[in-house]
């Protein structure tokens, strides 16, 4: 085991002047919450994409604010459903569970002082904050946002202008924010590498961590792994764009009645290196909300993880095998069909520790003696929201059965439950739940639980429905029902949907107050109002700059320590010593 | 030492929460078993075999989904907090290798079980004799191209590609095989005859999709890509685009008529004429 003797006790100093101490601050804290606003922040952009979406989908003609011209064009839709998938997934679902609530409490709770590498970490941020500027800017470029959707397939994606509008410069935007972005994932995924093997404290051996610091760790490593390959996708993407060369483009192209110049290239090598790092995103997106609702359902039921270990190895499975099913994403697309067996099978068998984690969440609950604070509640959300989206990947899985969902509204459906919705929610579980710690105050529980009830029944009401209208074939992707005669009949659906969301999205707003009123207003929060086991419950909300005043934390036992027979209280923290344990007679 | 007392309003936050996961769960239930949404019907054998896995599917993931959805309901009720202690329970390895191992064969099997739908669409290749038909995609049409009573699909040039001209696939007119080819954006096939499709993509992916073919097919730009199908039932059907491909993808739409062989064979004759 490798524990740094100096790593928690860097005492260095607590800058001073705003600047230092809150924008170019180096202190994990003060950067994890810089992240979760920039995902806030981008959150409420991406939903409000949505809604204009959703506004144009089933009243196609209605004057709408912020569109150019007042009423909706194909080429305005895709450009905010583009921008909508892109936004979500690069900027809230990629930074907040990770770089946000990691980048605080993972340093914490290993009983480290700060991030390994503080100033890498505060160039990640602001290289990811560009990244979101550059991205941004391509509304307002000539021609508008990129039409090609947030997985971005060449030709589309390669041709330039003549591939319709937004697919100049607005694309070329696209793809240089997404490199950038890429470049700031990296770095963070080596700092949070390095801080897990080499700050914890003494003790804290790989089987002590909690379950939120296995999971943020992990998805590292994928991010790691992954982002490099996007990396060099976008890289040659730019160069096909603006260098003529063919990396994606093969010869003999014509688009509308003129000749492509270039030859040689492939569709299919982006796809592959797209996927390659797309895949793996899906579990970027999820492993820390995993994490996040071991920690809460064990916490909250005042019981030990079930089966700890099958909870660590379940998480290193889905990221191994999580690196050898992109094909999963490609059965139609004209790659070998022999390698859509592998890719199936493989798919298939991560549901496997997908499976081993709900029954394990199910079995914590077993027994426990539940409390239903809002953190609990959006934990349970997340698990049911798991098992329902997650099940759906197992038709996906199959190629003969993909044949007829592939990009069809089931495949929506789907991953906005498993990876949007359920991420989200272990968000918020993370969120009322670590705001006092993070803040010195709490969240407000009651407004917290009825956002809750609506968010839950909401999301169900949103995107179960795209099931069966991925069912009846609806393709995705469609600015208009007009294409083709079937979709009329489902129009019905699509109203309800809209309707679902426009009030889910609404009650995001209850959320947004009860975040701004509290931080100011809130209920004053102890040291550890959770009767919680692990470290960031040992030091003050908020903790000061260097976490444990140069103090370095012991660990005497693993992080799940509820309902421990023959001890008084009924959770023992990781960093009491044994005698000092209250023991019962 | 403070003992916290049980959350005050426990019960009824459980019992709703319960309450409503049953609810979810029985509507989600009762909408499949309504087929309130459904797909059409197939017009293909193996679309039958599809549906067919689609349903062993269904039932085996809606078995675990009951299961799980109601066992998150049945914790969340009988564990709330009452002011007991939990109990300390650290896992049950036999559970573990239990669940695991019948998850594993569950799910794989399922995936084994699925490959014969697969292997017929995509590892045999088209009857001799089939139908062959070309297919391109091009933003924002189908074009459909037989080959003529040679049988022989011309040769195609990219540089001579002129939609407006009336040239939209590139003939080369200097190949007698494609003098008599036909190009028309609507498909007819003769019903009950295993029919080709070359498909293929002059500018961006596209991707060529029947319902009630079960058959979806990406048309890649650089790749001539072969599918077969033998369409047992007559009638029209729609051809959507179902890949992304620029602002008109969601009008990009064609039709497919299969026909018996007599009608088939005069359409052919009466296209060919107006060809001319
Ligand atoms: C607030 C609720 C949300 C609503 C109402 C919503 C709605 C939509 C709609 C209407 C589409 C376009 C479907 C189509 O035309 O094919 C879409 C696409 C998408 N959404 Fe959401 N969404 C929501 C939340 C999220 C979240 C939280 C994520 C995070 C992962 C997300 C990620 C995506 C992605 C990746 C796409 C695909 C974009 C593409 O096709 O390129 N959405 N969403
Ligand atoms: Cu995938
Ligand atoms: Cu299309």
């Amino acid at each position: 085991m490798v524990t740094h003797e100096s790593g928690a006790v860097h005492a260095h100093a607590a800058p001073t002047g705003f600047i230092w101490k809150y924008i170019f601050s180096t202190d994990h804290k003060i950067i994890g919450i810089q992240y979760i606003l920039l995902a806030l922040v981008s959150a409420f952009v991406g939903m409000f994409l949505s809604v204009l979406m959703r506004i144009h989908l089933v009243w196609p003609n209605a004057k709408l604010p912020f569109i150019a011209g007042g009423v909706m064009t194909p080429e305005q839709y895709l450009a905010l459903l583009t921008m909508h998938g892109s936004i979500m997934v690069f900027m809230v679902l990629t930074t907040a569970p990770q770089s946000g609530f990691g980048n605080y409490f993972l340093p914490i709770q290993i009983g480290a002082a700060d991030m390994a590498f503080p100033v890498i970490n505060m160039l990640s941020f602001w290289i990811t904050f560009l990244s979101l500027l550059v991205m941004l800017a391509a509304f307002f470029v000539v021609g508008g946002a990129p039409i090609s959707g947030w997985t971005a397939y060449p030709p589309l994606s390669a041709l330039g202008e003549i591939a319709g509008p937004g697919q100049g410069a607005g694309q070329t935007l696209w793809v240089i924010g997404v490199a950038i972005f890429c470049g700031a994932s990296l770095m963070g995924a080596l700092n949070f590498i390095t801080t897990t093997i080499d700050l914890r404290t003494k003790g804290m051996s790989l089987m002590r961590m909690p379950l939120t610091v296995w999971a943020w760790f992990l998805t590292a490593i994928l991010g790691l792994l992954a982002f490099g390959v996007l990396l060099a996708a976008c890289i040659l993407l730019l160069l096909d764009r603006t260098a003529m060369t063919s990396f994606f483009i093969p010869g003999g192209l014509v688009i509308t009645d003129q000749q492509v110049a270039h030859k040689g290239g492939s569709t299919l090598l982006w796809q592959h290196l797209f996927w390659f790092f797309g895949h793996p995103e899906v579990y970027i997106a999820i492993l820390p909300g995993m994490g996040v609702t071991s920690h809460m359902l064990s916490t909250f039921a005042r019981k030990p993880v079930f089966g700890y270990r099958a909870m660590v190895y379940a998480m290193c499975s889905i990221g191994f095998l999580g690196f050898c099913v992109w094909g999963h994403h490609m059965f139609v697309s004209g790659m070998s069909p022999y390698s859509a067996l592998a890719f199936s099978l493989l798919t298939m068998s991560i549901g496997v520790p997908s499976a081993i984690k709900t029954f394990n969440w199910l079995g914590t609950l077993w027994g426990g003696q539940i409390r239903f604070t809002t953190a609990m509640l959006f934990a349970l959300g997340f698990v049911s929201l798991f098992v329902s989206g997650g099940l759906s990947g197992l038709f996906l899985a199959q190629p003969a059965i993909d044949l007829y969902f592939h990009d069809t509204y089931f495949v929506v459906g789907h991953f906005h439950l498993i990876m949007g919705v359920a991420a989200i929610f272990g968000m918020f579980s993370a969120l009322f739940f670590w705001f006092p710690k993070m803040f010195g105050r709490h969240l407000n529980e009651p407004l917290g639980k009825l956002h809750f009830w609506i968010t839950f029944i909401g999301v169900y009401a949103i995107f179960m429905p795209m099931h069966y209208l991925g069912m009846a074939g609806h393709p995705r992707r469609y600015s208009d029902l007009s294409g083709a005669n079937f979709l009329g009949p489902l129009m019905p659906v699509q109203r309800f949907i809209s309707i679902a969301a426009f009030l889910t999205i609404a009650v995001q707003f209850i959320f947004l107050i009860n975040f701004l009123w509290s931080l100011k207003f809130g209920k004053k929060a102890e040291k550890n109002p959770w009767e919680a086991t692990t470290l960031e419950w040992t030091i003050p909300s908020p903790p000061p700059h260097d976490n444990f005043a140069g103090v370095e934390p012991v660990i005497y036992r693993a992080a799940y320590e509820y309902a421990q027979p023959g001890a008084v209280e009924d959770y023992v923290p990781q960093h009491l010593a044994p005698e000092q344990v209250a023991r019962a007679r | 030492m403070r003992r916290k007392k049980a959350c005050a309003g426990s019960t009824t936050v459980a019992v709703s929460l319960a309450i409503f996961l049953v609810i979810f769960t029985a509507i989600t239930l009762y909408t499949f078993f309504a087929k309130t949404w459904w797909f059409p019907d197939p017009i293909t054998t193996f679309g039958r075999d599809i549906d067919q896995q689609f349903l062993r599917t269904l039932v085996i993931t809606g078995i675990v989904f009951v299961l799980s959805q109601l066992g998150l309901a049945w914790v969340i009720f009988r564990y709330r907090g009452r002011g007991q202690r939990a109990q300390h329970i650290e896992g049950n390895l036999t559970m573990e290798v239990v669940w695991t191992l019948a998850t594993l064969v569950l799910f794989v099997g399922l995936g084994v079980y699925a490959e014969r739908a697969w292997a017929e669409v995509h590892f045999r290749s088209a009857v001799p004799g089939a139908v062959q038909i070309e297919v391109t995609g091009q933003q924002f049409v189908w074009n459909f191209r037989y080959p003529g009573p040679d049988g022989k699909f011309g040769r195609l040039d990219p540089k001579l590609v002129n939609a407006s001209g009336g040239n939209p696939l590139g003939l080369d007119p200097t190949d007698p095989a494609g003098k008599d080819d036909l190009v028309v954006p609507v498909v007819a096939v003769p019903v009950n005859r295993e029919v080709e499709l070359l498909i293929r993509s002059q500018d961006v992916t596209h991707s060529f999709f029947v319902r009630e073919l079960r058959l979806k097919q990406d048309a890649v730009p650089g790749l001539l890509i072969r599918i077969h199908f033998s369409a047992t039932q007559t009638g029209q059907y729609e051809i959507p685009c179902a890949e992304l491909c620029g602002l008109g993808h969601y009008r990009m739409r064609s039709f497919l008529t299969v026909m018996p062989q007599a009608d088939y064979d005069k359409w052919l004759a009466d296209q060919a004429a107006a060809n001319q």
